[in-house]
C-alpha cells in the first residue's frame, strides 16, 4: 500500500510500489490529463509536480511519492476551477494545437514561474526544453509564459481588427 | 509540361488510392463556384438519434443543431488533430447561419454513412461540375454522396477541411439553416420571407416588432424545403470569417479534461490493458514463442501469438509492458535483401542509373532539354538524398476494442473513421454495420493516423480476449514498426545561359506519391523542363507524413535553384524573383518576405541568410530562415514566412499552422532520420529521434497575403516544404558548404 496526496486528497492505493506514477495516476485513479509521450523521460508529456518539483512521472515510481503531494493538470486549477495565470495565457495566446503535450508543458511552466516570476528567454529555454511539442507551438509557449508572467500583452490586445 | 489540371488527370478511378482521393481534393484548388454541400432531402429523421437525442435538441439540417437555450452546434465531418479545422469550420457555418458566435458549440460528426465528405468525392471525380448548372444539382450531389460512402470518404488530411468542407458544406449547410430558419418563421407570423432578418441567432420582422431566437423555430425549419444553392454573403458581409475566433477546443487543452483517444474511459466498462510488440522487420512474422517466464509476471491475464504480432493483456499497461519484455519471440527471416541504409541507396542510385537521361516515366516535360543542355555555357548538376522519417505524433499509437455479442466499438484517434470501420470488417469478419468508431481528439496525426493497422490489431485482440482491451504501442514500437515518409535520392541538372539565366532544368528521383505535382518547379519561368521519375522499392512501408512529396521535393528543388543562382553569380532571392514573371502571387510572396527579413541588409559576423519559396496544397509559401555559424554549427536565428492562400478564414489559427509546419520541417532537417539496421529501423525513441525543443527554434513572424475572396489553399502543411531548404541555403550563404543530405546536424558533430 502506498499512501500519498493527490490534487489535495489523500489516497492511498495497493500497487506494485515499482509503477510509474503515470500509469498510477492514469488507469488505477483516472485521471487522464497527464500524458504517455515516451516512457524514458525524454518528451515531459508526463510532468507532474512531486511535492512542487516537476518529475517526468514516467519515470518516476509510485513508491517515490510515499507521504508527499502529487499535484497533476488537474489540481493547478483554484479552488472554485478558476484558470491560473499560466492556464489564462496558454488559452490568450492560442497556444495548443494538439494538446496532447500541454498539460506537461503547462505543469513545466508552473513551476518555472513559480520560482522566477520574470524568466529571461534563457531561463524558460531551461526550464522548458525537456519537453517536446511535435507540433511545434514552441514560441507560443514562450510567449504565453511572459504573458503569464506580465512581461507582454496578450495577443487579444496585439491583434487589433483581426478579431 | 503535362497539364496537372485536365479532367482526365483528376477523373481517374484507378487512382483512388486514400491520399490520391486526398490529394485531389487538393488539386481542384481556386476558381471554382460556390453553390453546392448539403446532400438531396433533409434527412434529418434519420441523424437524429444519431445527434440530436439530447432534451430540447432540433436538428435543422444535417449539419445544424439548436437547441432550447438557442445554443447552435455546427456538426463537423473532419477530425481534430491540432489542426484547428473544428473551431474554424464551425466559424464558416456561424457566419453565413448568423449565429452569435459566443453560443456556438462544435460536435465531431459521428463515423457513419450520413457524414462523407461528399465534395471530396466530387473534386476527385468530376471537379468541372462544381459550377454545374443548379438544376443538376441535387443529381450529382447525391451521386457523389453515394460514391463518397462507397470510399468512406470521411478523410482528415490534404490540408483538405477548410478549402473543401468548409466553402462546399459547411457556409452552404449554415446559408441553408438560416433560409429555413426564416421560412419557418415567416410561415407562422404570416408575413413575407423577405422581410425576415437575422442576427446573433435572432429572427426579427421589424416591420411588426416580433423578434425570436433561432430555437423557436428550430422544429419547423426542419420541415422547411432546403435550398441546395442558397445564397452565400460576399467577404463585406463576413462577420467571423476571416476573423481570429480563439478557438473552441482550446480550454478542455490546458486543463487536462480534453480526451484524446488514448484517454478513452467508456462508461460501465472494466478496462484490460495489451502491450505489443510487432517484428523488428516488415513483413516477418512469429516462428515461435516462449512465454513461459512471463505469464508468472503479475498482472498477466493473457498472452496472445498473433502470428504478425505478440499481445501481452494485462491489468495495466505497465505490467503488460513489464511481461512482453520477459517473452522469448523468433521472427521469420526477412525476404527482402535490404538490410542497411547504404542497400536502399544502391537500390535507388541503380534505378537512376538504368532510367539515365531519358528513362524512367515522364512527370513533366517542356521545351527541349536536351538540347538546352548541350548549348549550355555552364551545366551544373547534384546528387541530393533524404531519410525515411517517423511521424512520432506526441501521443502514440493506440486502441481501445470490445468485440462482443456480434458487435464491435472501438476508440481510437483516427483521421478516417469510415475507413477504419471497413478495416475493422475485414480483420475480424463483422458486417460493417455492426462496428461502431468512436474518435475523439487526436494526439498529433501528420499522416500517421491515416493507417488502420493499429486499429485492426486492437479488433483483433478483442476478438481474443472477449473482453474490452485498450492496445497502446510503446514509443519504441511506434518508431520502429511503422509507416515512414520514404528515403530519397534526385538528381538534377541545369543549363545556365551566358547572363546565367536557367535555359535548362532537369531532376529524376525513385519516389512519386502525391502529390502528382510536388517535383515540378511550375511556378519559374524555365524554357526547357524534364522531371522524371524512376521507381524504386521501398524497404519500410510509405505513409503520406505531413505534406507527403513536397517534403522532400521542396528541399530538393529549392536547393538546386539555389545553387543556380550562385552559380550565376546572382542574389539567390532575385534570381527567384527574375524567373516569376509569370507567377505574379508568388512574386509579390517573395517580395514581402525579403522586405520583413531586411534581406538585403548586411549579414552581421558569422550570419547569414537563407531563401525558399513552395506552392503546396494551393498555398504559396516563402520563408527566409537566419543563422549564426559562431559555435562552429548552425543555430537558427530568426524564419520570417509570408504565405498566400486566397483568403484565409482565421489567421491566427492559420498562422498557427504556418509555425508549426516550419518547426516540423526544421525539426526534420536537423535531425529527422531513420536507419536501416539489420533490416529494421535503428532509431527508437526521443533520444536518438530526435525533435527541436524550446531552446533550439528560431523567432518566428508570419504574414498573410489574401489574394482574393475565398480560401484556395490549405494551412497544415505548406508551412513546411520551405523550411528545410531556406535553412540549407542559410548554411550555405553563411560557410560556402552545400549541404545535399539530410538530416544537418550529425554533419556539423
Amino acid at each position: 500500500m502506498t499512501s500519498f496526496t493527490l490534487n489535495g486528497q489523500p489516497v492511498t492505493i495497493d500497487a506494485d510500489p515499482a509503477m510509474p506514477i503515470l500509469w498510477v495516476v492514469r488507469e488505477k485513479l483516472g485521471l487522464s490529463g497527464t500524458k504517455f509521450g515516451c516512457g524514458i523521460a525524454q518528451c515531459g508529456a508526463c510532468t507532474v509536480h512531486l511535492d512542487g518539483e516537476p518529475v517526468r512521472s514516467c519515470s518516476t515510481p509510485l513508491a517515490q511519492a510515499e507521504g508527499r503531494e502529487v499535484t497533476t493538470i488537474e489540481g493547478i486549477a483554484g479552488p472554485d476551477g478558476e484558470l491560473t495565470k499560466i492556464q489564462q495565457a496558454w488559452i490568450s495566446e492560442q497556444v495548443p494545437q494538439c494538446g496532447y503535450c500541454q498539460s506537461g508543458q503547462i505543469m513545466a511552466a508552473t513551476a518555472l514561474l513559480r520560482d522566477n516570476p520574470a524568466p529571461s528567454d534563457e531561463d524558460i529555454d531551461a526550464a522548458m526544453s525537456g519537453n517536446i511539442c511535435r507540433c511545434g507551438t514552441y514560441t507560443r509557449i514562450r510567449r504565453a509564459i511572459k504573458v503569464a508572467a506580465g512581461i507582454e500583452q496578450p495577443l487579444s490586445e496585439r491583434m487589433a481588427g483581426e478579431a | 509540361m503535362s497539364d496537372l489540371n485536365s479532367k482526365k488527370e483528376r477523373g481517374s478511378l484507378a487512382k483512388w488510392s486514400r491520399r490520391g482521393f486526398i490529394g485531389a481534393g487538393v488539386l481542384a484548388g481556386g476558381g471554382l463556384l460556390i453553390g453546392i454541400g448539403v446532400r438531396p432531402g433533409n434527412p434529418v429523421d434519420a441523424l437524429r438519434p444519431k445527434v440530436a437525442a439530447g432534451a430540447g435538441e432540433q436538428l435543422v439540417n444535417s449539419w445544424v443543431k439548436i437547441d432550447a437555450d438557442n445554443i447552435v452546434t455546427a456538426i463537423v465531418p473532419h477530425c481534430e488533430m491540432g489542426q484547428g479545422a473544428h473551431s474554424v469550420l464551425a466559424q464558416m457555418l456561424a457566419d453565413e447561419l448568423d449565429a452569435a458566435w459566443e453560443d456556438v458549440r462544435v460536435m465531431q460528426a459521428p463515423a457513419d454513412g450520413s457524414y462523407v465528405v461528399s465534395d471530396t468525392a466530387r473534386m476527385f471525380v468530376a471537379p468541372f461540375t462544381m459550377n454545374a448548372a443548379a438544376w443538376i444539382e441535387p443529381t450529382w450531389d447525391g451521386l457523389f454522396t453515394q460514391i463518397g460512402r462507397f470510399t468512406d470518404a470521411m478523410i482528415t488530411g490534404g490540408s483538405s477541411s477548410i478549402r473543401s468542407t468548409g466553402q462546399y458544406q459547411m457556409r452552404i449547410a449554415g446559408a441553408a439553416a438560416r433560409q429555413m430558419l426564416k421560412g419557418a418563421a415567416a410561415e407562422e407570423w404570416g408575413v413575407p420571407t423577405s422581410q425576415i432578418t437575422t442576427r446573433d441567432s435572432t429572427l426579427f420582422h421589424e416591420q411588426s416588432g416580433r423578434s425570436a431566437p433561432y430555437s423557436r423555430f428550430a422544429a419547423a425549419a426542419a420541415e422547411q424545403p432546403m435550398d441546395h444553392t442558397p445564397q452565400l454573403k460576399s467577404p463585406a458581409e463576413y462577420r467571423l470569417m476571416g476573423k481570429s475566433k480563439a478557438r473552441t477546443d482550446i480550454p478542455a487543452k490546458v486543463d487536462g479534461t480534453a480526451q484524446f483517444g488514448i484517454d478513452a474511459a467508456p462508461e460501465g466498462l472494466d478496462l484490460s490493458y495489451a502491450a505489443v510488440v510487432r517484428p523488428p522487420v516488415n513483413g516477418t512474422s512469429v516462428t515461435s514463442m516462449n512465454a513461459e517466464r512471463a505469464m508468472q509476471m503479475p498482472g498477466v491475464l493473457q498472452i496472445l501469438n498473433m502470428g504478425d504480432f505478440v499481445a501481452v493483456v494485462g491489468d495495466s499497461y505497465w505490467e503488460a509492458q513489464q511481461a512482453l519484455g520477459a517473452i522469448d519471440i523468433e521472427w521469420s527471416e526477412a525476404e527482402s535483401p535490404t538490410r542497411s541504409t547504404e542497400d536502399q541507396f544502391v537500390a535507388f542510385a541503380a534505378a537512376l542509373d538504368e532510367a539515365g537521361d531519358d528513362g524512367g516515366d515522364e512527370v513533366a516535360a517542356k521545351g527541349d532539354a536536351t538540347s538546352a543542355f548541350a548549348d549550355a555555357d555552364t551545366l551544373i548538376e547534384a546528387e541530393y538524398r533524404v531519410p525515411y522519417l517517423a511521424h512520432a505524433p506526441m501521443e502514440p499509437v493506440n486502441c481501445t476494442a470490445l468485440v462482443k455479442d456480434g458487435k464491435c466499438d472501438v476508440w481510437t484517434s483516427t483521421q478516417v473513421p469510415l475507413m477504419a470501420r471497413t478495416a475493422i470488417e475485414k480483420a475480424i469478419g463483422l458486417p460493417k454495420d455492426d462496428i461502431t468508431v468512436h474518435h475523439p481528439y487526436l494526439g498529433g496525426a501528420f499522416g500517421r493516423r491515416l493507417e488502420n493497422d493499429y486499429v485492426t490489431m486492437a479488433a483483433r485482440i478483442a476478438k481474443a480476449t472477449g473482453y474490452p482491451v485498450k492496445m497502446i504501442w510503446s514509443r519504441e514500437e511506434d518508431t520502429q514498426k511503422g509507416v515512414y515518409r520514404p528515403a530519397d535520392l534526385s538528381r538534377h541538372k541545369a543549363a545556365l545561359g551566358a547572363d546565367g539565366k536557367l535555359v535548362g532544368y532537369a531532376s529524376i528521383f525513385t519516389q512519386r506519391h502525391d502529390p502528382a505535382e510536388a517535383s515540378v518547379p511550375a511556378m519559374y519561368n524555365i524554357p526547357n523542363t524534364s522531371v522524371r521519375v524512376a521507381a524504386s522499392d521501398l524497404h519500410l512501408p510509405f505513409a503520406a507524413w505531413r505534406s507527403v512529396d513536397h517534403s522532400q521535393q521542396g528541399w530538393f528543388v529549392e536547393s538546386f535553384i539555389d545553387e543556380a543562382a550562385h552559380a550565376a553569380g546572382k542574389d539567390p532571392l532575385e534570381y527567384r524573383l527574375a524567373m516569376l514573371g509569370n507567377s505574379p502571387r508568388h512574386a509579390a510572396v517573395l517580395r514581402k518576405v525579403a522586405e520583413m527579413s531586411d534581406w538585403s541588409a548586411p549579414a552581421a559576423q558569422d550570419t547569414a541568410k537563407g531563401v525558399a519559396i513552395v506552392e503546396s496544397f494551393g498555398t504559396i509559401v516563402a520563408e527566409v530562415i537566419e543563422v549564426d555559424m559562431a559555435a562552429g554549427k548552425p543555430k537558427m536565428t530568426n524564419c520570417w514566412a509570408v504565405c498566400d492562400a486566397g483568403f484565409i478564414m482565421n489567421p491566427d489559427g492559420f498562422r498557427n499552422q504556418i509555425e508549426g509546419g516550419i518547426v516540423f520541417g526544421l525539426t526534420a532537417a536537423m535531425y529527422g532520420e531513420i536507419d536501416l539496421v539489420d533490416g529494421a529501423a535503428k532509431q527508437s525513441n526521443f533520444h536518438d529521434y530526435k525533435m527541436l525543443r524550446m531552446n533550439e527554434v528560431p523567432a518566428i513572424e508570419v504574414a498573410i497575403i489574401n489574394s482574393g475572396d475565398i480560401p484556395v489553399g490549405g494551412a497544415g502543411e505548406p508551412g513546411l516544404p520551405p523550411a528545410a531548404p531556406a535553412l540549407t541555403n542559410a548554411i550555405f550563404a553563411a560557410t560556402g558548404r552545400r549541404l545535399r543530405e539530410l538530416p544537418i546536424a550529425k554533419q556539423f558533430a
